[in-house]
């Protein structure tokens, strides 16, 4: 299975070097045909688990809580100002 | 030497008033300053805040439970203020404005927390070879890996460089480093564990677990842990039993799988030995073993590094520089801030399996890759179910082989991956397992899985605790 690296790459917003390219390009190759062993199996009349455990919607009553204290929050951000992230022009 | 203790024989002394727990503490932390520039099992230490727990615990003077007990937590759990970074370049300088909800409990019951452990990065490896800061040794061989990801607990926990320590089990990272480190490491089922405050790498696989110098620890610490929290939604809301009730020395007519999957060529015949005298013991102590087999665990590893990397690209879209972590200062415009934040923070690993992930579910393969995967989780978690119609818990290795040395797998991925054959199944199936010593092979510690039913943690640990009980390999310590 050969694999559209640079596709991918922009997919997952991923910068990778030229060696990144190739080497990813034969390492999943590698694991993909590894992984086209499950062909082998039939699951036509298998649903899928996505969890293993039953899960149901879990609701609960819309009431405030306290949360995170903002300046703990903006703490964090490589650049804020006034209580908001700050990020490079998205709009010209 | 106060810190080769376990958690349970600190408890008396402290409660009998023999030692304090500011005195235990700092045997930690002495035998921190010791050996811890050959292992590296730490990211962060937490000294100042250890001492004032423990203080805090002294002064109270109630001893219960794990009161001033000395534990490690994993780097992937948020501690509020201190240092998280999932041994990630991305997370260097991340300070939680928040705890885990396992780290309030720990406060709760009035443990001292004594730094964070290195894993491989975000959790995605065998070895921690793959953390973005250093590789931790194994403190039986410190040219061998501590297994990973939680192989900084691991080590910690064996080096005597902690009492305890928490771990996460995505695909076998608790059950692994145990067995590399010759140490006790319980993954419970999905659910039973909050996971609010584990930075998410898998989440219908992640769990948060013990890793302890024994069975009883182990016992003591998810008393701690388990629990329903409204924080998470996927915990499950039932009852939670004293596990230390299944600390009971009998395993007579305990139906006990011996899974012959694994078993087979991929095993190393010292392992194979091992796990063979380790059923004969549970025999002779009136269990009824008989081989078992699970046909599709030849499918477990390709199923599980295709949906653990689908879950983890989309989980890790969030480290984009725009609110926490890195951001690079090359970032012109927000499309080039995010492919050059990301290059830049994230490892080799972690970069790979995004790309899988993202692949396997981008359009066009979604369904030849995906969703087989979760087809054929659904087949692992029906052969499970089949075994359990008949048996109480199934045992097998933990690993197909003892540690293996540093560098001896880190440029072939797939070899990696597939060191994973007997733990990965547990995970896509959601039930719990423990992994504790059962052997040597050239110094080095063999472990034994035992895997139990959905919620059935006290048969695993009543199985584990009659085998510790009647065997001398947890009382082995490495010297360094």
């Amino acid at each position: 299975m050969k694999i559209d690296v640079e596709a991918v790459a922009k997919l997952a917003r991923l910068g990778l070097s030229p060696e990144e390219k190739k080497l990813f390009g034969e390492q999943l190759s590698r694991i993909l045909d590894h992984a086209d062993t499950l062909k082998k199996l039939n699951t036509d009349k298998v649903e899928p688990t996505s969890h293993a455990i039953p899960m149901k919607n879990v609701l609960r009553e819309d009431k405030v809580i306290p949360c995170a204290n903002v300046d703990d929050i903006l703490l964090n951000a490589p650049q804020a100002e006034e209580h908001m992230f700050k990020v490079p022009r998205i709009v010209e | 030497m106060l810190n080769n203790l376990t958690a349970h024989e600190a408890h008396s002394l402290l409660a009998s008033k023999k030692i304090s727990s500011v005195e235990l503490t700092e045997a930690v932390f002495a035998q921190i300053e010791k050996t811890e520039n050959k292992l590296k099992a730490y990211v962060t230490l937490t000294k100042d805040e250890a001492l004032k727990r423990a203080k805090a615990a002294d002064n109270n003077g109630n001893f219960t439970g794990l009161a001033g007990i000395p534990i490690a937590i994993k780097d992937n759990m948020c501690t509020k203020g201190i240092l998280t970074t999932c041994s990630s370049k991305i997370l260097a300088n991340y300070l939680p404005p928040y705890d885990a909800t396992i780290v309030e409990k720990l406060a709760a019951a009035g443990a001292a927390p004594i730094g964070k452990t290195n894993l491989d990065e975000f959790a995605m490896g065998s070895s921690t070879e793959n953390s973005g800061f250093h590789t931790t040794h194994n403190p039986w061989d410190l040219n061998t890996v501590p297994g990973g990801s939680s192989g900084g607990s691991a080590a910690a926990v064996a080096s005597g460089e902690c009492i305890l320590a928490l771990g996460s089990d995505t695909g076998g990272s608790i059950r692994q480093p145990a067995s590399f480190c010759g140490v006790v490491g319980l993954k419970p089922t999905y659910g039973r564990v909050s996971r609010y405050g584990l930075v998410a790498f898998a989440s219908s696989l992640d769990q948060i677990g013990p890793l302890a110098k024994d069975v009883t620890d182990s016992a003591w610490l998810m008393n701690v842990l388990a629990g329903y929290d409204p924080k998470d939604s996927t915990s499950v809301d039932i009852p939670v039993p004293d596990y230390r009730m299944a600390l009971v020395n009998d395993v007579k007519k305990f139906r006990i799988g011996l899974i012959s999957d694994l078993m087979g060529k991929g095993t190393d015949e010292a392992v194979k030995a091992a796990i063979k005298d380790a059923a004969r013991k549970l025999e002779s102590l009136g269990a009824i073993v008989e081989e078992v087999s699970l046909p599709t665990f030849e499918y477990a590893v390709p199923t599980y590094y295709l949906i653990a990397p689908a879950e983890a690209s989309s989980n890790l879209a969030r480290f984009d520089g725009v609110k926490f972590g890195h951001r690079s200062s090359d970032a012109p415009d927000l499309l080039t801030m995010y492919y050059n934040t990301r290059r830049e923070g994230f490892g080799a690993e972690v970069k790979r399996r995004i790309m899988l992930g993202t692949y396997a579910l981008s359009a066009g393969y979604y369904d030849a890759y995906y969703l087989k995967a979760l087809k054929v989780r659904t087949l692992i978690k029906q052969d499970f179910e089949k075994a359990f119609k008949h048996f109480d818990v199934l045992i097998s290795p933990t690993a197909p082989s003892p540690a293996f040395k540093i560098g001896e797998k880190a440029a072939d991925p797939l070899s990696m991956y597939l060191s994973d054959i007997a733990t990965i199944p547990v995970n896509l199936a959601g039930l719990p397992a423990i992994s504790l010593p059962c052997g040597f092979s050239g110094g080095l510690p063999i472990g034994l899985q035992i895997i139990g039913e959905a919620f059935a943690e006290e048969k695993l640990l009543q199985v584990a605790y009659t085998y510790e009980q009647n065997t001398e390999w947890h009382k082995r310590r490495p010297t360094l």
